[in-house]
């Protein structure tokens, strides 16, 4: 198994968590993994992206031209990654933040309406657990005990109270796409 | 006793008494500096300071780039030669290391007051707890007599052939007075040593700066000493000598300008 | 070994030097390096050693130079900028035989450049850097786990030769999070007497100790000059470190260090599933230089490709390993960007065609 993805979207929506949340469970599940951030030019409010490797073996590289998975948020992201998903791989958007949907036909492509869930769960931070949800129920890379397992390293300790409504959030995205 | 030629010349030196003797902190060696600089005599001030308070053991001290750049070949305590300006930085990183020894700097106008501004100013900032001994005889004499940021208004160097104008070459700095209003000083003093009674205030300020060191005193100790330089200045050692009196600590007046309040 | 944990390149290497020993550690901010010295910051003094955030490049070499020659386990680490504005300590130390760690979090340059990755400081760390004839070690970590491992490679080469070593590292390589575990270290076991040349003072009445670069006696530099690169002589021939990735059979030579050899190994993966023979020389020390191993492999191959993140820096290194006796191509990207797997399988390709395979 060798999963190699990126995740996109604006600073502040989670995406470097989400990303890191992802390679901390790989590394619970003794799998080799890579997190590398790529920012736009302001840090908030910017395009924020990452690239994250969960693989059996070691990993070559970080750096990738193409990928299994696209995670992306934001339009911006979209134009900038579709193309550049393997022809058979998947492409998860979020579909409240995306007017233009994708348009390849070699792919396998879901819309998530993350924000509106997120916001029907009480927590708007949560969206991107919704997304990490949805894709692990198509690509089941590690067990939903080893991302919370990830998420409290990722979580500052005096945010751990969240990491309930995280869970919920997570298992709500597994049921979009089940 | 016989005079001579030669000079002075004595036969019964072993049934004299000793009233002084060179410190053995100093190296047995003629020293490099020009006839009447006054460099010679702080170097044995400090030495003498050394060899008195019995620090020999455990003090370090930097000479950066100028005409004491030699330094260790005269001072025989453990030392580092630094890069020009930076003699602060490299004490600093000692003393960080190894907090229980006595670090001291050596710097001439040049490289404490102008490549090593920044240095020199967040050193004392943050009240770095060494002894920083500031030579200022306004010129730069290792290079040849260019001017110092010290040089006084109206003095000619081999770079303000003219005179220094205040207008283009700005003002002789007064960094000792910079160095008295930051809150990282524990004392600041200015003193000279043109004269035997400014030699003995001179060893007096240098001595309570080391010990202050040595009481682990919360913050830098700055001594600048005003200097001579015959050989830049273009003058005999005494012409020199009465300069400082009549004009260069006009400018620059001696004494403390920052002592830590009673019981500090 | 430890436990495995999951950390960014710049806290492995920080959390290495800490293990390793370090005593004291001076530094400045620049992106993308502060992590380092943050991670000092809040672990350095509780574990031993000293923190102090200095007020620029400069004086933290200075502070550097000045705690080395007590004998102490030192180091500094920066960004390209701030890198340049250290060349004239780190010339003192080198001739003045101050044993260091230094670390270069490069960046894109020229001038004030980007934040981005880069390998565009490689001619400055290999080639001296300062002023005078000196080399520093060099060497050039490609994961998070060699950013820890090479730490103590490091301390241990910077105590053993008495010289400044340098982790030539990158933005991505300092940002990245990948496992890291650290090796069992006893520092006591590793650290070396200095006794006889550091300054802390004449203990015990000793003669004095003095630490210069200054000898106006054009002899004597003559003769410290030699002493040097006869000591650069010995590193050449003991700690010259590479790794070799399939070159057993290869057609094509891939050579490159840092991130950009992460880029090439999935290059030749994905060129090796399309049937061509590619291998990779990885320099792990850029000083000394793998330079008898490349002119080995190049007897067997067909053709070299280099791969930097510069406009082509220690593509004149092979060069000057192998001469003109097979062709030589380049392949860099700069200003941030790195070289991307797919454009290098699309080099490899044209260079399989020129020298027909």
């Amino acid at each position: 198994m060798n999963e190699e993805l990126i995740i996109a979207g604006f600073g502040g929506q989670g995406v470097l968590s989400m990303g890191m949340t992802l390679a901390y469970a790989g590394m619970v599940e003794d799998k080799q993994v890579a997190w590398i951030p790529s920012y736009g030019p302001e840090m908030r409010g910017g395009t924020a992206n990452c690239t994250v490797i969960v693989s059996d073996t070691r990993v070559s590289s970080p750096i990738i031209s193409s990928y299994d998975t696209a995670i992306v948020l934001n339009q911006p992201s979209l134009e900038k990654f579709e193309s550049r998903v393997k022809p058979g791989g998947t492409l998860i958007y979020e579909s409240n933040n995306i007017l233009n949907p994708p348009t390849r036909k070699d792919i396998n492509i879901y819309a998530i309406p993350a924000t509106v869930e997120a916001n029907k769960i009480g927590n708007a931070k949560t969206m991107n657990m919704i997304i990490l949800g949805a894709f692990l129920s198509k690509t089941p890379l590690v067990s939903v005990n080893s991302i919370m397992e990830g998420l409290k390293k990722v979580l500052p300790e005096r945010h751990h109270n969240l990491l309930p409504v995280n869970e919920k959030a997570l298992k709500r995205g597994m049921e979009l796409l089940k | 006793m016989e005079t001579t030629r030669e000079g002075i010349v004595c036969n019964n030196l072993d049934q004299m008494d000793v009233v002084f003797e060179r410190t053995k902190v100093l190296h047995d060696t003629p020293t490099s500096y020009c006839p009447g600089c006054g460099h010679s005599v702080a170097h044995r001030l400090i030495m003498e300071v050394i060899d008195e308070l019995g620090i020999l053991e455990n003090t370090i001290g930097v000479a950066p780039v100028g005409c004491s750049v030699f330094a260790y070949h005269f001072m025989n305590v453990d030392m580092q030669q630094a890069a020009h300006g930076r003699a602060t930085a490299v004490a600093t990183g000692i003393k960080r290391v190894l907090p229980d020894k006595i670090v001291f700097t050596y710097q001439g106008d040049g490289d404490l007051a102008a490549i090593g501004t920044a240095e020199t100013i967040h050193t004392i900032n943050r009240g770095e707890k060494i002894v920083i001994i500031f030579i200022n005889n306004g010129i730069y004499g290792m290079t040849g007599g260019q001017m110092a940021p010290t040089t006084l208004e109206g003095d000619v160097t081999s770079t303000t052939p003219q005179g220094r104008n205040t207008l283009i070459q700005g003002h002789a700095i007064k960094i000792t007075e910079m160095a008295a209003i930051m809150d990282g000083a524990y004392y600041v003093t200015r003193q000279a040593v043109n004269s035997a009674i400014a030699v003995r205030k001179c060893k007096k300020a240098i001595k309570q700066a080391f010990q202050n060191q040595i009481d682990g005193k919360n913050g830098t100790n700055f001594v600048e000493i005003v200097s001579n330089c015959p050989s830049g200045w273009k003058m005999t050692p005494i012409e020199a000598n009465r300069k400082i009196d009549e004009e260069v600590i006009k400018y620059y007046p001696l004494g403390d300008l920052k002592t830590p309040p009673k019981g500090a | 070994m430890g436990k495995k944990l999951l950390m960014k390149g710049n806290e492995a290497l920080a959390e290495a030097a800490i293990r390793a020993g370090v005593k004291g550690y001076f530094g400045y901010p620049i992106t993308p390096q502060s992590e380092l010295l943050e991670y000092m910051a809040t672990n350095l003094d509780a574990r031993g050693g000293v923190f102090l955030q200095a007020e620029s490049e400069v004086a933290a070499i200075n502070m550097v130079y000045g705690a080395s020659g007590t004998g102490t386990r030192v180091m500094t680490s920066t960004s390209s900028p701030g890198f340049s504005l250290m060349q004239e300590g780190i010339s003192y130390m080198a001739c003045a035989e101050l044993p260091c760690l230094l670390v270069n979090v490069v960046r894109g340059g020229p001038g004030l450049g980007t934040i981005q990755p880069s390998q565009g400081d490689y001619f400055q760390a290999v080639k001296g850097g300062g002023h005078g004839d000196y080399k520093l070690i060099v060497l050039a970590p490609n994961s998070v786990q060699e950013m820890a491992d090479l730490v103590y490679l490091g301390f241990d080469l910077a105590d053993k030769y008495r010289i400044p070593t340098l982790i030539l590292s990158d933005g991505a390589l300092g940002q990245m999070m990948e496992s890291v575990e650290f090796p069992e270290y006893n520092v006591e076991e590793h650290l070396v007497d200095h006794s006889s040349w550091t300054t802390i003072g004449r203990e015990n009445g000793r003669e004095q100790h003095y630490i210069t670069s200054l000898h106006l006696l054009s002899e004597k530099m003559e003769e410290i000059n030699i002493h040097l690169q006869d000591k650069y002589k010995i590193i050449q021939k003991n700690e010259t470190r590479f790794e070799s990735i399939q070159t057993e059979d290869a057609d094509i030579l891939i050579v490159a260090f840092g991130l950009s050899s992460r880029s090439s190994q999935k290059a030749l993966e994905l060129a090796r599933e399309q049937g061509l023979k590619v291998g990779m020389l990885r320099p792990i020390t850029l000083f000394p230089f793998p330079t008898d191993e490349i002119k080995h492999l190049a007897q067997i191959v067909k053709g070299i490709l280099v791969v930097e993140m510069n406009a082509g820096q220690m593509v004149e290194d092979v060069h000057l390993s192998v001469g003109n006796n097979i062709p030589i191509d380049f392949y860099g990207r700069m200003g941030g960007m790195i070289p991307q797997p797919d454009e290098i399988v699309e080099k490899i390709k044209d260079l399989s065609k020129q020298v027909k395979i």
